[in-house]
Order: C-alpha cells, then structure tokens, then sequence
C-alpha cells in the first residue's frame, strides 16, 4: 500500500476513523456530482432538442473528420518529435564543444518557449516575412520543436545516467564512437528511458488540442462551431460532453497502450538489465532526477516499475 | 524597443494578466493538489479510489479541453456571464484545476522517497502520529518535493497562455491586441519569446540553487 510510509496498522479508533473519512469522501462526491446533474436539469440541457444534433449522420461525419484531424496532426508531430529528440540529444552528448554548445542553447530555447506561443509565430509572425503554411503544418511544427527538445533531454539523460564501464568496454572492443552511440548507449538509454518518452507522446496528443486556438480544424474546433448552431439549439454543453469525452478516451486509449508496452518490456530480459544499469546511479542523482524517473513510473501507473521502485525498495521492506 | 516603449500600457496589463493566472492558478493548484495528494496516499480506500480517479481522468485531458469547458460550458451551466473578470476567474480555475494533479502526484512521490524506515524508526522511538510526521517525515519529503514543484511552476508559466486563446488578456495574447494597433505582429511574437525564455530561466535558476541547498543527504 502506497501509504505505509506514513501509517500504521489501524487499530479499533483508526478503523472507525478512517470509515466515517471514507463515508465524507462519498458524501461530498455525492454532492458535486448532484450538483452538476442538478443545473444541466435545471438549465433543460436534457431536453430532446438540445441532443438532437447528435442523430445527424452528417454531424457524426464531421466529428470523424474532425478525430482524423487530430490523430493526423498527433502521428506526424510524434515521429518528428522522437527523430528531432535523437539529433538534439546526440548533439548535445557530442565531444566538439562547437557543436555541443549550440545545440544545447536550442533546446533549452525551444523547451522554454509555449507551446502556444510557437504556434502563434508560424501562423501569426511568419507571413509578415512571407513564409505561409497551413494551420496542419504549423500544429505539427509547433510540437515537433516541443516534444523533440523535451525527448532529447530523456534521451541524454538516459545515456549520461549509463554507467561508464558501458562506453569503456565498447571502445575496449574496438568500437568508433558512432558505433559505441548507435550499439551500445542509445539501446540501453532508449529501454530505461521508454515510460518517459512514451508518457511525452501522451503529452503531444494532448497538445494537438492547442491547434484550437489557430483555428485548426481538430475535434474542439468543430465542438465550438456546433455548439454555436442555433438552428441546432446552440448545444454548447452536450458538444462540449461528446467532444471531451472522445478527447479523454482518446488520450487514455494511448496512455493504455504506453502501459502495455511498458509492461511487455518489463519481462524482456534486455530492457531489465539497461534498468538496472542505471539504476545504481540514480541513487547518486539529484532528488529531481530519482522523482522525475518515480514519477515517470507512477504517470503511466505501471506496477511501479522503473526506478521508483528500486528507490522505494531502499527501505527495508521495500 | 518600439513595439514595446510606444505600447507599454498594454504591456503592462498584459504582464499582469499573466502574473494573475500564474498566481491565481497556482495557489488553486496548491490547495486541491495538496487536498488530493493527501487522498492518494490516505489509509482510507475509497479516498484513494476518487483521488486516483481524479488524476488520472484529468492528466488525460488535454489543458485546452479544460480551458473550453471552463470558458464555454460551465458559465452557461451556472448561470454566470463569462467576461471581464469572471472569464479571468474561470481560466485561474482551469490552470488550477488542470495542475493540480501534477501538484498532487509530486506531492505524492515526494512521500514515497522516505524511507519506510524512517517512519518505522520514529514509530519505534515512541513518537506520535504527529511527531513522525512533522519531526521525520515531512521535513524530508519537502525538500525533495520543492525541485519537482518548481518544473510544475514552470509548466503552469507556460500554460498560462492557453488563456488566451479564451478572450483573457495575457503575454500569450499581445499578438492580437498589438496587431489591431497596427505593430508588427512577428516583431510582437518575438519580444514574447523573449520574455518567457527569461522568466522560465529565472525559475529554472532557482530551481537549481534550492535542489543545492536542499539536497538530502542519504
């Protein structure tokens, strides 16, 4: 149980204790959730009308346009993201300070730098010094430039956190330095590393939703201009309900899928003993680093596995 | 310079709209991820089942998702005019309730780092519920909660943007304003850049010199 830090085993007065908190929690969940049915009853948002919209063919056609937008827009920024993460990364770990120095000034640039913010150049600056692109383009530019300098932070960190002897004992076998990179390091980086880059293209899935704002037509787009529909009897709320609630299991879809790999790659021998490389040393890392790893763990609710629990398992009953 | 000394009463506002969803969403962040974070790692079951529920059905959710319902759905549920200061008050609530969940899982892991022993040799001593958690436990989780805390921060700087594309008046939405007057509107993007990249490299700055000072020797 996660909370054995922190708690005994109850005794009789805990007991009652923690039940009549159980008994709270479901009480004000209660309430919330009446409230809200409540107001949509209140404000006739179960009225037939209101959902009528949602028995037109036509309307299910341009939410699946709308879907094919979004996925489109999420498949091609999510490769991009991950073969920019591989040049930045690669890079930055270069041995030429020349070409080390600027890569890294970039990526920290385009890591600080909104999302939104970047979307707004492309669409908004760029045609001021007469560069032009579609709305699909500058979404998936915008999170190229973002998902690739986050990834190519994991992906460094993943190499720098592999014990040196790994590089050592490739240069001793004779490998250059591109082999010892491409055979040894980026493998061993890339299987510890896969909750967190999988858990970021979670993220850039997410931020396709930012095309909103630029007015790409993805799902949120379209849930606005139906919501506005007033020979629809403007259903602002129910589009708003079917759009989120197809957004969300969209994203939940793929976070599933992060899990599963995850959980493949946890019985594969290979992928354990690049973990374990590594793990040793991210006892000797900063506390950000030992949390960002557990946290990486914890995101896509894998059995703990990663390093959040060999650092857990640093306590005695780990 | 021109873009910004002719406008700097826009600037000026902008800059504080900015401040304002910072502030505002992160203090809502603070309280209802502190609120959740707890839950997560109560003894009480049901607790940990609408916590968990919670996070994991909003880090699921994309920031804008929130943003729209928070902007356009709720107002009407709720029989409230979303503009002025009340649309300001709807994006403080999306950021917070959005970054809460972050606020709530590092809370939650930074408990995870004690060690179990800790907790069992302060029990083991005699101490309190209370004594082991304001003595031994906590004073450790908090210094390896804050670093983690401050990149959450530093998401939410960046987040505040999403605002506007809600008609909420912020550094994300100079481009808009400063275009009606006629400026250009690459030059207006661009100055924008420039101040996030210095105000996260701030945060990022101090970020570092806390994770120094604050490091757990173990």
């Amino acid at each position: 149980m996660s909370g054995s830090v922190l708690y005994d085993v109850p005794g009789p007065k805990a007991i009652l204790r923690n039940r009549i908190l159980g008994v709270l929690t479901i009480v004000v969940v209660v309430a919330v959730i009446a409230f809200f049915v409540w107001r949509l009853f209140a404000t006739g948002q179960f009225a037939a009308s209101k959902w009528e919209a949602f028995t037109y063919t036509r309307i299910w056609e341009q939410i699946a346009i709308g879907l094919w937008n979004t996925i489109s827009a999420f498949a091609l920024a999510a490769v991009g993201a991950l073969a920019l993460g591989f040049i930045l990364a690669i890079g930055r770990l270069s041995d030429h300070a020349w070409l080390r120095w600027p890569v890294a000034a970039v990526t920290e640039f385009l890591r600080a730098v909104p999302v939104l913010v970047m979307m707004f150049l492309l669409y908004y600056g760029l045609p001021v010094v007469g560069v032009r692109m579609p709305s699909y383009w500058v979404v998936v530019i915008a999170l190229v430039l973002y998902n690739g300098s986050v990834l190519a932070e994991v992906i460094r960190a993943g190499v720098e956190s592999l014990p040196r002897g790994q590089r050592e004992a490739g240069y001793a076998i004779g490998l250059r330095k591109s082999g010892v990179m491409r055979l040894i390091l980026l493998p061993q980086a890339i299987r510890a590393m896969m909750p967190v880059i999988l858990s970021q293209l979670v993220v850039t899935l997410k931020d396709t939703a930012l095309g909103f704002i630029i007015t790409y037509e993805e799902l949120l787009f379209f849930a606005k201009r139906l919501g506005s529909a007033a020979t629809l009897d403007s259903p602002i709320i129910p589009s708003t309900i079917v759009v989120g609630a197809i957004y969300i299991g969209l994203c939940l879809l793929l976070s599933g899928a992060a899990r599963l790999v995850e959980k493949r790659m946890q019985k594969s021998p290979r992928v354990r003993a690049a973990q374990e490389a590594i793990a040793p040393r991210l006892h000797d890392g900063t506390t950000t680093e030992v949390i960002a790893a557990q946290e990486a763990g914890s995101l896509l609710e894998a059995p703990r596995g990663t390093a959040g629990r060999r650092d857990a398992g640093g306590g005695p009953l780990g | 310079m021109g873009v910004i000394t002719d406008n700097l009463d826009l600037w000026g506002e902008a800059l504080l709209g900015t401040v304002q969803l910072f502030f505002g969403g992160g203090a809502v962040a603070l309280i209802l991820g502190t609120i959740v974070g707890a839950m997560r790692v109560s003894p009480v079951p049901i607790a940990r089942a609408v916590g968990t529920l919670y996070v994991n059905t909003i880090r699921n959710t994309p920031l804008t998702l929130v943003f729209f319902g928070f902007a356009f759905a709720l107002p009407p549920l709720i029989g409230v005019r979303a503009s002025g200061p009340a649309a300001m008050g709807f994006a403080i609530a999306a950021l917070g309730v959005y970054t809460a969940t972050y606020v709530a899982e590092t809370i939650r892991s930074g408990i995870n780092t004690v060690p179990v022993g800790q907790a069992e040799a302060a029990r083991a001593i005699g101490l309190t519920f209370g004594q082991v958690m304001t003595l031994v436990v906590l004073p450790q989780a908090f210094r390896s909660v804050i670093p983690p805390m401050m990149s959450v921060f530093i998401a939410l700087l960046k987040n505040t943007t999403v605002a506007a594309g809600f008609s909420v008046l912020n550094l994300g939405s100079m481009r808009d304003w400063l275009s009606e007057r006629g400026e250009n509107q690459l030059l207006v993007i661009v100055w924008v850049m420039v101040i996030f990249v210095a105000m996260v490299l701030l945060l990022s700055w101090a970020q570092r010199s806390l994770e120094k000072r604050w490091t757990v020797a173990r």
